[in-house]
C-alpha cells in the first residue's frame, strides 16, 4: 500500500510545486530544493547501478555462461578506473601542495585515469560513433526505394535536397537568373521551399502534439491517474 | 553474492518512491539555471500567456478525465504499433528466442523514459502470458528499479508472479555509446525475435535500429525525439510518433480515466490549431492591409504567448 501511494503523493505535491514555482518568483527556492533531492538520489543510483554490475558480471563468471570473458574485461576496467580516479594513482602533484597526493589532478592524459579516458574510453566511442555513416547509407538505401507513391516522393525529396547540398546542384540549375519567373527550378531555391516550408512545418506539427501529450502525461502522473510505473505488490 | 542481491532489494524501493521526484526535477534545472535574472513577486506576469494556455490545456484534460468517468463512450482509434506487440511477442515465443526491451537512454527525469517503461509493462504482461523470455538492458540505474517494478507487476498482473525473475533487467553503462555497443553486441550474439525502442534516443537510434533489422526482429519503437523519428521510421516495422507515445501508456491501460486524458489532448490540440489560424489571418490581413493594425495584434499575441 504505502509503495504506491508515498511516490504518488511525493510525485503529486512535487509537481505542484514546481508549476507554482514556475509561475511564482515567492516559491522559485523550492524548485532549487528538488534539484538537491535530485542529486541526492543520483548518489544512491550509483551504487545501485554499481552493485547490479558487479552482480550480473560476477555471477556470469562464476557460471562460465557465454560471453563471461566480456564480462572480465567489464570488470577489470571498472575496477582500473575507479582505483585510478578514487585513490588518484599517479595522479599529477600539484603545484600549491606538492606534499598532498589527494590535491593532485588525475584528468589530464598524463595522469594514468586521463590517459585511459583519453586513449581507451573517447576512441572506442568515436569508432562507434563513426559506424553511424554506414548505418545511415544502409537505411536510406531501404527507405528510399520506389515502392509507392509516399516512397516515391520521399525519394524525389531526398534527391532535391542530396543535389542541392552538392556543386551539382549549381552547376545544373545556377545557370537560371535568380529573378526570373523559373527561379524555382534551381535546385537551391526548391532546397529552401522544401527545408523552410514543408519541413518546418510538419516538424512543428509534431512538436506541438508531443508537448501536448507531455502535458497530459505529467498531468496523469500528478493527478495519480497513471500509476504503472509503480509494483502491484 | 546472496547479501548484494540482498541490500539491492532493500534500495530498490527507496529508488522507486524518489522515481516520481526526479521526474519533475529536470524542470527544476530550468528553473534554477533561470534564478540569476529572476523577477520578484508573487507572480510573473511575462508568464501569463503560458498560465492561460496551462490552465486551458489541463482544464481540457482534467474535464474529459470527469466527462469519461460518467460513463460517455469514447472512441479511440488504434495505434498499429501496439496491436502489433503480441503478434511480436508470440512470434518470439514460437522462435524460442527472447524479447529484447531498451527504454532509451535517458534517467527517469526524462518523460519519454517514464512513458517507455509504462510500454514495458504491457510487453512484459504479453512476456509473461506467453512464457516469453525478456531482457532490458538500461543505462541508468534508476530506470533499472523502475523497469523491475513494472515488470513484477506486470508477471502479477498475468497471474504469473513466480516466473518473474530480476536477472533480466540490467544496468549496462551511462556511457552511451558504450550501452550501444553492449546492446548490439548481445543482439548480434542472441538474436532477439522482437525488439522495443521506447523511450528517448539521440544518435544510438540508428545503430540499434539497423542492427535489429538485420538479425531479422520484428521491431516497434517509440519516441519523441523528432529528430530521430525518420531514423525509426525506416529501419523498424512500426513506430509510436510523438504525441503516439505519450498517448501509448493511456491507450493500453484501458482505463476511462486515462482515455479521457487523451480526448482532453485533442481538444488542446484544437485550441493550439485555432491559435494558429487566427494568428495566420491576422498575419495576412497585416501584410495586405497595414492600415489595420493586424501586425500590431500578431505581435500583441506573439508577446502574450510568450514568443
Amino acid at each position: 500500500m504505502l509503495q504506491r501511494t508515498i511516490p504518488i503523493a511525493i510525485l503529486s505535491l512535487s509537481g505542484i510545486i514546481l508549476m507554482l514555482a514556475y509561475f511564482s518568483p515567492l516559491t522559485t527556492s523550492w524548485g532549487e530544493t528538488v534539484l538537491g533531492w535530485f542529486n541526492v538520489l543520483a548518489a544512491v543510483a550509483f551504487v545501485l547501478g554499481a552493485g547490479n554490475l558487479l552482480r550480473v558480471n560476477l555471477e556470469r563468471i562464476s557460471a562460465q555462461r557465454s560471453g563471461w570473458a566480456y564480462s572480465a574485461i567489464t570488470l577489470v576496467s571498472f575496477f582500473a578506473m575507479l582505483a585510478f580516479g578514487l585513490l588518484k594513482l599517479g595522479a599529477v602533484p600539484s603545484e600549491k601542495h606538492p606534499d598532498k597526493h589527494f590535491a593532485g589532478a588525475y584528468e589530464g592524459p598524463t595522469a594514468p585515469y586521463g590517459w585511459m579516458y583519453e586513449y581507451v574510453l573517447s576512441p572506442l566511442t568515436a569508432t562507434m560513433f563513426a559506424m553511424l555513416a554506414f548505418y545511415v547509407a544502409s537505411a536510406a538505401f531501404r527507405a528510399f526505394r520506389a515502392k509507392n507513391t509516399e516512397s516515391i516522393l520521399l525519394l524525389g525529396t531526398a534527391f532535391i535536397i542530396l543535389i542541392a547540398q552538392t556543386a551539382a546542384g549549381m552547376f545544373l540549375t545556377g545557370w537560371i537568373p535568380q529573378d526570373s519567373v523559373f527561379a524555382f527550378l534551381r535546385f537551391d531555391s526548391m532546397k529552401i521551399a522544401i527545408t523552410e516550408y514543408i519541413q518546418t512545418a510538419g516538424m512543428r506539427a509534431i512538436t506541438i502534439g508531443i508537448a501536448l501529450g507531455v502535458a497530459a502525461t505529467s498531468l496523469r502522473l500528478i493527478l495519480g491517474v497513471d500509476k504503472s510505473y509503480l509494483s502491484k505488490s | 553474492m546472496r547479501w548484494l542481491r540482498h541490500d539491492l532489494r532493500r534500495m530498490r524501493w527507496i529508488a522507486v518512491a524518489s522515481v516520481p521526484a526526479i521526474v519533475l526535477a529536470q524542470t527544476a534545472a530550468a528553473q534554477v539555471a533561470e534564478s540569476a535574472a529572476r523577477p520578484t513577486g508573487i507572480f510573473n506576469s511575462d508568464r501569463l500567456g503560458l498560465l492561460v494556455a496551462l490552465v486551458l490545456i489541463c482544464g481540457a484534460v482534467v474535464g474529459c478525465i470527469l466527462l469519461a468517468r460518467t460513463g460517455r463512450p469514447l472512441k479511440i482509434r488504434k495505434l498499429a504499433a501496439l496491436e502489433a506487440v503480441d503478434e511480436a511477442v508470440g512470434r518470439a515465443t514460437e522462435m524460442g528466442r527472447s524479447v529484447l526491451f531498451v527504454p532509451g537512454i535517458q534517467d527517469m527525469t526524462d518523460i519519454q523514459t517514464v512513458a517507455g517503461v509504462t510500454v514495458l509493462g504491457r510487453v512484459a504482461r504479453t512476456a509473461a502470458e506467453y512464457d516469453a523470455r525478456l531482457e532490458v538492458p538500461t543505462s541508468r540505474s534508476i530506470v533499472m528499479t523502475a523497469a523491475r517494478e513494472t515488470v513484477q507487476a506486470a508477471h502479477f498482473a498475468a497471474g504469473r508472479p513466480e516466473t518473474y525473475n530480476d536477472n533480466g533487467i540490467y544496468y549496462i553503462t551511462d556511457e552511451q555509446f558504450g550501452y550501444v555497443a553492449a546492446v548490439t553486441g548481445k543482439m548480434v550474439r542472441e538474436k532477439p525475435a522482437a525488439c522495443f525502442y521506447m523511450g528517448a534516443f539521440y544518435a544510438e537510434s540508428l545503430l540499434l535500429a539497423e542492427n535489429g533489422n538485420a538479425i531479422g526482429a520484428i521491431q516497434i519503437a517509440g519516441t519523441a525525439e523528432p529528430s530521430q523519428l525518420p531514423f525509426f521510421v525506416a529501419a523498424c516495422d512500426y513506430t509510436l510518433i510523438g504525441e503516439e507515445f505519450f498517448a501509448a501508456s493511456a491507450y493500453l491501460s484501458g482505463e476511462r480515466d486515462q482515455l479521457g486524458s487523451i480526448k482532453g489532448q485533442d481538444i488542446g490540440k484544437l485550441m493550439v490549431a485555432a491559435v494558429i489560424v487566427i494568428g495566420c489571418a491576422l498575419a495576412t490581413v497585416g501584410a495586405l492591409f497595414p492600415a489595420t493594425g493586424a501586425t500590431g495584434a500578431v505581435d500583441a499575441l506573439r508577446s502574450f504567448l510568450g514568443g
